[in-house]
């Protein structure tokens, strides 16, 4: 049996990327003046699972040979809106978790029948939704502020048993209840094919709407999990453009780092998870070895072209100099 | 014989693409338990024929009956649940996904709504062993298997649809001689178990073994069935044959015999599966066309001269000299003066929404041009020049030159390359989709080319073009030059033959 060899070969990307946030764990861990603790870990666990949110609603637009740029926008979306109505009574609350919610899933579906049905390129559709998202951010808040029901808020982003992060246990959750049903689903293998080879996918009469549908409209509500994350850590609101763009940029950056093909057809959320907590901890490293902040964008930058080089060698092994192009 | 109904009935199927009429009121009858064979030369209809049935495209007339039923499919998914499966020869698997998840990929086994990966690899098994191709992992990732073991998998993908009918459309082009063997063990088991096969080949031996009847096709109208082995090999060939000349071309020069040194030589030109050893020689004033079967090698020939291609061996020599093209820049640079006027004018001949004078002037940006800055007055020459010499009919220089028709936007292509005063000319198949009459118009062109000393490599799916135009004829199956036919040796009963490599002994030499 050989079976295993055909595993890793599929999920190398993946295992890549866990590697790599292994090792720069470390060196940050064992160089931080507070050494490895649950404070550490905890600090770290909550920056890191909000881009891993973001790079999971990327991660599943990419699989399909697309792009959305509009991610961080529904992220800081969500995020004011949650500012406003995850607050009162539990019911209020429950209620306005579950509106936040769906509201990050309609943005997403949004963004998917456009695709679909306008048949715009995902690129420039997200670019044109993205701006409108943020200007409903920005018209719900126009100056940073709200609240959020901080029992709730602690909740989930302090610790269980004393010891393991709760953000990292949503996010583990959130896995298990949204991916891994998706991933094994027809219309999740659906979206693979969709990815790897549209022409292919419909001559097997592969459902190819369903599939874009579901992948644009999970991202959403991915991205609006984050969103809330995001309003349980700050306790407000903000409509920052700066900080809404970076994350979109971010989550490339991290499902590059994962693993997922750019090209569409390859890799997996949870590699684009990795990639998200080892793209955070690269930026960390700066800290702990007492670096200028000032350096922050360039190191990151450097860290990216790198990770986006790796996803190029493909390039190497085509003999027909027109593959180029297609 | 005992005729049983026919599962399927073709009655006056037509199918027209643009003006093109690719399939006549055709008539088939195909029976459970038989094996059909479909024959025909390049553009006879086949293609067509074999899409109207699998729903690919939507026939214009006609109607087709399953079972007696009259039914039309709306696309190939509803073909597919109507046990019609098509293996095309464009291979339709997804190639990030692995052998078994391919094969499912249209009804993948569910439990609790996600996919059962042990049934599925169990289904994935079965179909492997059924297509004998077991040596195929069903977790390997179809895009790490050569050619052949996809083609085995699309067969395997095929059979788990339980098809009533199979359509197998050059299905064996890429295997090996031994996988070709156990395939038709599995077709001819298929056909004791009450399937129906269509059969698609250009391979004429493989039909003979396989078929029990066959349809030839010709100009897209079924011209005969018989019953396998009711015919020799020359009688089928002369079914195919039949078109009168529609074209008028210019008187060919005598043959040339002297010992000029040639201005393109390819010697023993391989590229991985695709071109084995090549040797060919084209001198100054010379056209020599590419013939044979559509996919045969001749486009990678012509993009490998061109340099496109990577990690060719064998020499390309230029003037006797050997050189190195790596790149279309390079091809095209004064010392080499080498032109390929590409087979698909959109994608790789014209920037459709640029104008006319853009698009003439991109091929020779560096004549027209000083120190890196364009010569207006010097490009307008150059584009009368083109214009009149070519007859391009167009509204003005500064328009779309996707607003053209199809035959002066490839007047444009051809322009184009000519503005560089190309010493080497290479065609791939330029008058397809264009008109009678500027076809007419190339064929003088070239001819005048030629006089004026330029080396042609014409490739051309049109057999009364490589009659009418050419000097010498390189006949290419499978990657290699079957046969080269030189000035009356060139007929269409020889360029067939060769075209599907058969040996018709005296017939070929008239």
């Amino acid at each position: 049996m050989k079976d295993w060899r055909f595993w890793f070969a599929e999920q190398r990307g993946t295992l890549m990327a866990i590697a790599i946030f292994i090792v720069m764990f470390i060196i940050y861990s064992s160089n931080h003046p507070a050494g490895f603790n649950a404070n550490v870990v905890q600090t770290a666990s909550n920056k890191g699972v909000l881009l891993a949110f973001v790079a999971m609603a990327q991660a599943l637009v990419v699989i399909t040979a697309g792009i959305d740029l509009s991610v961080g926008m529904i992220f800081t979306l969500t995020n004011c809106l949650a500012s406003w109505i995850v607050v009162g009574s539990p019911v209020q609350v429950f209620f306005g978790v579950v509106g936040v919610l769906l509201v990050g899933a309609l943005c997403g579906a949004i963004n998917g029948a456009i695709v679909i049905y306008g048949r715009l390129q995902p690129i420039v559709t997200t670019i044109a939704t993205g701006a409108v998202y943020y200007g409903i951010a920005l018209a719900i808040r126009p100056n940073p502020g709200g609240s959020v029901d901080e029992t709730l808020a602690d909740f989930f982003t302090g610790r269980f048993f004393g010891f393991i992060p709760a953000s990292l246990m949503t996010l583990a959750a959130v896995v298990l209840v949204v991916w891994v049903p998706f991933s094994r689903s027809v219309t999740g293998r659906a979206a693979y094919a969709v990815g790897s080879s549209e022409a292919a996918a419909y001559m097997s009469g592969v459902n190819i709407r369903r599939a874009k549908f579901a992948a644009y409209t999970l991202s959403g509500l991915l991205a609006g999990i984050g969103g809330l994350f995001l309003t349980f850590f700050t306790y407000t609101g903000e409509a920052a453009y700066a900080s809404g763009n970076a994350y979109t940029l971010f989550s490339i950056a991290a499902v590059v780092l994962g693993g997922v093909s750019l090209f569409g057809g390859k890799g997996s959320a949870i590699g684009a998870i990795f990639g998200a907590l080892a793209f955070r901890t690269i930026g960390d490293l700066l800290f702990v070895f007492d670096f200028d902040p000032l350096w922050q964008p360039l190191f990151q930058g450097v860290v990216l072209l790198l990770a986006v080089s790796i996803g190029a060698f493909g390039l190497f092994r085509i003999r027909n100099r027109l593959d180029w192009f297609g | 014989m005992v005729e049983a109904a026919p599962l399927f009935r073709l009655e006056g199927v037509s199918k027209s693409y643009g003006g093109v009429r690719a399939l006549e009121k055709a008539n088939l009858d195909i029976y459970p338990g038989r094996i059909h064979g479909i024959l025909g030369e390049n553009g006879a209809g086949k293609s067509t024929l074999i899409k109207a049935i699998a729903g690919v495209v939507a026939p214009d007339e006609g109607r087709m009956f399953l079972d007696g039923r009259e039914i039309s499919f709306a696309s190939p998914t509803a073909a597919n649940q109507a046990g019609i499966v098509c293996i095309f020869q464009e291979l339709s698997l997804i190639p990030d996904l692995s052998v078994a998840d391919n094969i499912v990929i249209s009804d993948p086994p569910t439990r609790f709504g996600m996919i059962d990966r042990a049934r599925q690899r169990q289904i994935a098994e079965e179909a492997l062993a059924r297509a004998g191709a077991e040596d195929i992992h069903p977790l390997a990732l179809v895009k790490d298997l050569p050619l052949s073991r996809r083609q085995m998998v699309e067969i395997a993908k095929a059979l788990a649809r339980k098809p009533r009918i199979l359509i197998l459309d050059e299905a064996t082009s890429a295997l090996t001689a031994a996988d070709v063997t156990k395939i038709f063990a599995v077709l001819k088991r298929l056909r004791s178990e009450g399937l129906a096969l269509l059969y698609i080949s250009h391979r004429m031996h493989e039909i003979a073994e396989l078929a029990d009847e066959c349809s030839v096709f010709r100009n897209g109208r079924k011209v005969e069935t018989y019953v396998a082995g009711s015919k020799t090999d020359n009688e089928v060939v002369e079914l195919m044959i039949g078109r009168e000349y529609k074209n008028v071309f210019p008187p060919k020069p005598p043959l040339q015999t002297n010992g000029a040194t040639p201005v393109l030589q390819a010697e023993n030109l391989s590229w991985t599966d695709r071109l084995k050893d090549i040797s060919l020689s084209v001198r100054a004033g010379e056209i020599v066309g590419l013939g044979g079967l559509d996919g045969q090698g001749q486009r990678d020939l012509l993009l490998a001269l061109f340099g496109v291609l990577r990690g060719c061996s064998g020499n390309v020599l230029i003037d006797g000299t050997p050189v190195k093209i790596n790149s279309p820049t390079a091809a095209k640079s004064q010392k080499i003066g080498m032109a390929l006027i590409p087979e698909d004018r959109k994608t790789e001949g014209l920037m459709l929404p640029m104008t006319v004078r853009d698009n003439l002037s991109f091929a020779s940006l560096h004549r027209i041009s000083d120190n890196g800055i364009v010569n207006r007055a010097k490009e307008q020459k150059y584009i009368d020049e083109m214009i009149a010499l070519l007859g391009i009919k167009t509204a003005g220089t500064d328009i779309a030159v996707g607003s053209l028709s199809g035959g002066n936007q490839q007047k444009v292509v051809i322009a184009k390359w000519l503005m560089n005063q190309p010493r080497i000319i290479l065609l791939n198949d330029p008058t397809r989709g264009i008109d009678v009459g500027t076809k007419q118009e190339l064929y003088v062109l070239l001819r005048k080319l030629a006089d004026q000393g330029a080396a042609i490599l014409f490739y051309s799916t049109d057999y009364d073009e490589l009659i009418g135009c050419c000097d010498r004829v390189l006949v290419l199956y499978d990657g290699k030059v079957k046969r080269e036919l030189v000035g009356d040796g060139i007929t269409e009963r020889a360029l067939i033959a060769s075209a599907l490599n058969i040996d018709m002994g005296e017939a070929l030499h008239p």
